[in-house]
């Protein structure tokens, strides 16, 4: 019996996007398609500049592209703009601003998509912001100004934000980003945790080792996919290897996939 | 768990609402007092009702309805261009509205004591004012750039201000009263500015309270409030226009009242970490209460000789931006 094929939570189909006017010049993606699975862990990788955090963002609809994003077989672009924030959550990487919100107001800002234009928080608001805040172990810091804390801090209410959204699919431009190594590896358990309730996640990260944890590793260059496969799969090791001109190294130890550097 | 979370929404609602009462208690308090001051300072004794009615209510009051417009011009531009250092007259409107009184004052000569004349000034920066928001619009190509508004702007600031300059040179007769309007003054504000300082800020404000969680998220940026499905554009176009109806009335009726639109916002912060629902309303009543206050200062320092209201503001607004800045309680991030 062959095994069940997995759905596509998003299907990306040549997509193409143009900083500025449309000129070659200023095309940073190249007509790229790509499958992300259903509740699964999907991690782009690739050298900087290669176009990683453009394609997350045309796939949270937050950029103008030529091509199409599907999600559950429909074009982003049918859905309304609520609709779509409210399975799509997008969490940017080095975001600023907001230093006297205080956290427990920011995180809240993840129920925007569920709310009305004059509605107050309801108990279910509040017990998402709590589960949130707790899961990001941020739950102690929800009266203190977002100015108050340090990168890390700061970052962990940022993921809490974009949890609290309770969407279907989490995209997000380099999470552990400030994240000390403890912390990492809380978020690595939470990525997990997630994918066992059902959704999908999507993370763009420098850190390759913890990309390796990921179920299907999307490998970029120079705004193209050069390849991708579950992390398992020696092609995905090799195609990870070329993007970065063969400086790094996949092994294996203790079970783990590693990167070394390679003299 | 439930009701704790109960108990914790109650002590937000109280402490905001507690700034509420205060700021509505401190109001009331001005009011009174500024009722009796006159043209002599400090008036304890009875004083004629047709004055108090037909001067120094309209005068404070208007005062009051003034500051409470550029508070809420100076909360609602510091949360849409993310900037503490934000004012209502970041997008050329003082500047506009200076020319607007400039060419009104070429064209019709200096009449000190006539009504209709002060009626033209008003409308004269009313319209300068909203010209040069739309001027600085149209230059910027619409609001989706932050930076590009800024820069707009600026350049739209620094052109009508040589063009004010220019009106001055071929007609210097009309320095004084420019002068004047610049340093701002509640001195002829009547019932008739009353009205229409609280006809334009009371629907102003329902619609920025109305719109005050697309403030909260776009304190995130554009992209994380475009992932929580507010439509950024069109949302920042109105409150836009809210931001530059206010200040063009305030402007048309008071002069260019300085500092009062970038301390309000601050004030609030540095008492209340809120979201921009009570912080736009805490902003309108502190930018009222320091107008106010500092009105009421002016007509009684030196009396009978008054202050320009204007003067007065710039430099306690300033000294106070100062404290803070040493409080540290202002974070200056410009760049962001």
């Amino acid at each position: 019996m062959s095994p069940k094929p997995l759905t596509d939570a998003l299907q990306a189909q040549g997509l193409s996007v143009h900083l500025g006017p449309k000129t070659a010049q200023n095309e940073v993606l190249h007509s790229v398609s790509l499958n992300v699975p259903a509740a699964r862990w999907t991690s782009v990788v690739g050298p900087n500049g290669a176009g990683k955090s453009t394609l997350l963002k045309c796939l949270a609809g937050l950029l103008p592209f030529q091509g199409s994003v599907l999600w559950d077989d429909r074009p982003l672009a049918t859905w309304t703009a609520k609709s779509r924030a409210s399975h799509l959550a997008w969490l940017g990487q080095n975001q600023e601003g907001a230093p006297d919100l205080r956290v427990w107001d920011v995180v809240m800002l993840g129920r925007l998509p569920h709310q009305g234009w004059l509605s107050h928080d309801s108990d279910q608001d509040s017990a998402e912001v709590e589960q949130a805040l707790r899961a990001t172990q941020a739950w102690d810091w929800r009266e203190r100004a977002l100015g108050q804390l340090s990168a890390g801090e700061r970052q962990r209410v940022l993921l809490a934000r974009a949890l609290a959204v309770q969407a279907a699919v989490l995209l997000m431009d380099e999470p552990l980003a400030n994240l000390d190594p403890p912390h990492q590896m809380d978020w690595l358990h939470l990525v997990r945790s997630l994918v066992a309730q059902g959704r999908t996640v999507v993370s763009v990260l420098h850190e390759i080792p913890m990309a390796l944890c990921a179920d299907e590793l999307v490998v970029m260059k120079e705004g193209r996919v050069v390849h991708q496969g579950q992390t398992a799969d020696p092609k995905t090791h090799l195609a990870l290897e070329a993007v970065f001109e063969d400086r790094i190294q996949v092994r294996s130890v203790q079970g783990q996939w590693v990167t070394l550097a390679k003299p | 768990m439930k009701a704790f979370l109960i108990k914790l929404s109650l002590i937000k609602f109280s402490l905001g609402w507690r700034w509420l009462l205060i700021g509505l208690c401190l109001v009331i308090g001005l009011v009174l007092i500024g009722l009796c001051v006159g043209s002599a300072g400090f008036e304890t004794g009875l004083v004629d009702p047709r004055i108090v009615w037909e001067i120094r209510l309209p005068r404070t009051l208007g005062a009051w309805a003034a500051g409470a417009l550029l508070g809420l011009a100076g909360a609602l531009a510091q949360g849409l261009f993310r900037n503490p250092l934000a004012d209502p007259y970041l997008l050329g409107s003082a500047s506009g509205a200076s020319l607007g009184v400039a060419l009104a004052l070429a064209a019709v000569g200096v009449r000190q004591a006539h009504f209709w004349f002060h009626l033209g000034l008003t409308g004269a920066a009313f319209v300068g004012a909203l010209s040069a928001v739309w001027l600085t619009l149209v230059l910027s190509r619409g609001v989706a750039q932050t930076l590009r508004l800024l820069l707009s702007g600026v350049v739209v600031g620094v052109v009508l201000g040589a063009a004010t300059q220019g009106v001055l040179w071929v007609a210097p007769e009309s320095l004084q009263t420019l002068q004047a309007f610049i340093l701002g003054s509640t001195a002829f504000v009547g019932w008739s500015a009353v009205w229409m300082m609280l006809g334009v800020g009371l629907p102003c404000i329902a619609v920025a309270v109305l719109l005050s969680k697309f403030l909260d998220g776009l304190s995130l940026g554009d992209d994380t409030a475009m992932s929580l499905g507010l439509r950024v554009v069109p949302l920042r176009w109105t409150l836009l226009a809210v931001l530059a109806l206010c200040t063009a009335t305030a402007v048309s009726q008071t002069g260019l009242i300085a500092f009062v639109g970038l301390a309000a916002p601050h004030l609030v912060r540095a008492l209340v970490k809120t979201t921009h629902r009570l912080g736009l309303v805490l902003s309108s009543l502190a930018g009222g209460i320091l107008l106010l206050a500092a009105d009421i200062l002016a007509r009684g320092l030196i009396a009978p000789q008054e202050l320009p209201v204007g003067i007065l503001t710039a430099v306690l607004g300033g000294l106070y931006l100062l404290w803070l800045m040493h409080q540290g309680a202002m974070r200056l991030e410009t760049g962001s």
